[in-house]
């Protein structure tokens, strides 16, 4: 058996969604912390693995492992052809048109880092413009500040009103004739706004500016087609989508990625080397330099089939179920307010209270046995905006119930009590 | 829950409420900002001194219940204190919050500061409560840097 058919022969939940059976391929979830059930609500953080994600990875460590599209030895046959299968399943899960636009890199953090040094450093100037949004996540900040001391651009900020939602007419005025690329993060980790991604890449394709998108918070909770979108980049992370650290995507349209430098140099990312020249590899090889992480590739591709297995429909649809229910019922506790009310949400219930610190909500909620987020989410700038130190954040995954909504609510009114 | 009721005991409470010496000082001889870059906590420590002794300590800020109330509960154990006094304070009350060898008793030697005992069954919780204590570190030192937990 390769590693390859794993996915098909391991048992998944069928469809239709079933929440409970769903729950059972968790076993993180299945235990108690602090005496009291886990109520796992830290899924924009990272999101659990289920046993068919570990249990492949475990597989490729005990009987598969070796190096790829080097040796001739079937071990390295069979790693070299899970990896690549791994490949393929990304390309249909997103629709690409081609699975050289599948670059396999750490996370979306490396994948923004790619672009911006070498899309970025090959074609910007100094006075030269890269639009972001003011909900951005520091990784799709921080890539193209450095860029813009390497370079000389500027970073140009479109606004966003009280509720989180993207100032569009603010948007269209921030492109310029200086305008290189438009960064901007599908759907914000901290206020769990959806921003209309077709829209604003069809103002910038308009005047011929690309986009990137930031999906780290869009792939694992709704279907994501970057052919309908026409984005030009897109990066997410495999631990965000019930698949291990380490591990991410960053999509290209094939006329960019080939335009573009190297990212790194090393192995197998070359045709040949000579000390006077290098040729580099075709596509994807060529951003993809050293021993990769097979393993994490492998089990991307089974956290893939999982979720499709599920259908991210039926995902997208229970969970704006549970957000619905969930904003519902913490809307009844005393003296909470809500950061991030866009009319078009993903799962992320971002409040502060009354009076009271996030970091006390977090400890106490913990000793409920309630896994929430505390803090600024490593986007500063969002709190700024608010004129917030921190902000307490529940945000869902699948395998959540309205139960745990309930618990929940019940955790932040204890919290009241204790500290209001 | 006893662990949870240890943090955030009735004095803890009360200072996260009524902060003494919660003021920013007209005419301090040093000044100090913290900042934990984790949560945002920001805080201010004022100090007046006389002949090396701590004649008078404030501070500003906003932060969570525990760093609230540890920077209140510390401006009130340093007046008349010696620099050297005070740094060696900032020692026994770090022990008191992350060595476990550290023992009740010896948290009482500290008054009222032994209430933050509990914060040493919350390890991710002892940036909140040694904040303030950076901060007066960096005043004491005259540093211009802001202080940070990190």
């Amino acid at each position: 058996m390769t590693i390859a058919n794993i996915a098909a022969e391991v048992p998944i939940a069928s469809v239709p969604f079933e929440i409970e059976r769903a729950r059972a391929d968790f076993p993180v979830l299945q235990q108690e912390v602090h005496g009291k059930p886990l109520v796992y609500l830290d899924n924009a953080a990272t999101m659990q693995k289920p046993r068919q994600v570990t249990e492949a990875i475990d597989h490729y460590y005990r009987w598969d492992n070796a190096n790829i599209h080097r040796a001739v030895h079937q071990l390295s046959e069979r790693a070299t052809q899970a990896y690549e299968a791994a490949r393929n399943k990304v390309q249909h899960f997103i629709n690409a048109a081609r699975r050289e636009e599948i670059v396999f890199v750490r996370g979306t953090t490396e994948a923004i880092n790619l672009v911006a040094q070498s899309f970025g450093r090959s074609r910007l100037q100094a006075g030269d413009e890269i639009l972001l949004s003011h909900m951005e996540h520091h990784s799709n900040i921080v890539p193209w500040q450095l860029l813009c001391e390497q370079t000389g651009a500027v970073l140009k900020v479109v606004p966003i009103d009280d509720t989180g939602e993207l100032l569009l007419d603010e948007y269209e005025r921030c492109l310029s004739p200086r305008t290189r690329l438009v960064a901007m993060v599908h759907a914000s980790n901290v206020l769990g706004t959806i921003n209309p991604a077709q829209k604003i890449i069809e103002l910038a394709h308009a005047r011929g500016i690309p986009v990137l998108l930031d999906g780290a918070q869009t792939v694992p909770h709704m279907p994501v087609d970057v052919q309908e979108l026409d984005c030009d980049f897109y990066a997410f992370s495999a631990h965000k989508m019930v698949g291990p650290t380490g591990i991410g995507v960053l999509y290209g349209k094939r006329e960019w990625l080939e335009a573009m430098p190297p990212y790194q140099g090393g192995g197998d990312m070359i045709l040949s080397v000579s000390f006077d020249k290098t040729l580099y590899s075709d596509l994807p090889y060529k951003f993809e330099a050293g021993t990769p992480h097979i393993a994490g590739a492998i089990g991307l591709g089974v956290a893939i089939d999982y979720l499709e297995t599920l259908g991210m429909e039926n995902i997208a649809a229970y969970e704006q179920e549970l957000l619905n229910y969930g904003t519902e019922v913490l809307a009844q506790v005393p003296g909470l307010r809500f950061i991030g009310t866009a009319q078009e949400k993903v799962g992320v219930l971002s409040f502060v209270l009354e009076g009271v610190h996030p970091h006390d909500i977090g400890t106490i909620l913990d000793h409920e046995g309630i896994a929430i987020r505390t803090g600024h989410h490593c986007a500063q700038p969002v709190m700024e905006r608010f004129n917030i130190p921190a902000t307490a954040r529940a945000s869902l995954a699948f395998y959540n119930t309205k139960a745990e909504m309930d618990v929940l609510a019940a955790g932040i009114k204890r919290v009241g009590e204790l500290l209001g | 829950m006893s662990e949870l009721l240890d943090l955030y005991q009735e004095v803890i409470l009360d200072h996260r409420k009524r902060p003494r010496n919660f003021h920013s000082m007209e005419n301090a001889d040093f000044q100090a900002d913290g900042h934990n870059p984790l949560c945002g906590d920001r805080v201010t420590v004022f100090l007046k001194m006389h002949n090396g002794i701590i004649e008078d300590v404030s501070f500003q800020g906003e932060g969570c219940a525990i760093s609230i109330a540890s920077a209140s509960l510390m401006t009130e154990s340093l007046k008349g204190k010696s620099s050297q006094e005070a740094e060696g304070l900032f020692g026994k009350f770090h022990d008191l919050v992350t060595d476990e060898s550290t023992h009740r008793e010896e948290g009482l030697s500290l008054g009222k500061l032994g209430v933050l005992a509990g914060v040493k069954a919350f390890p991710m919780r002892v940036k909140c409560a040694t904040l303030a204590w950076h901060t007066l570190h960096a005043a004491l030192a005259h540093e211009n840097k802001m202080a940070t937990t990190e």
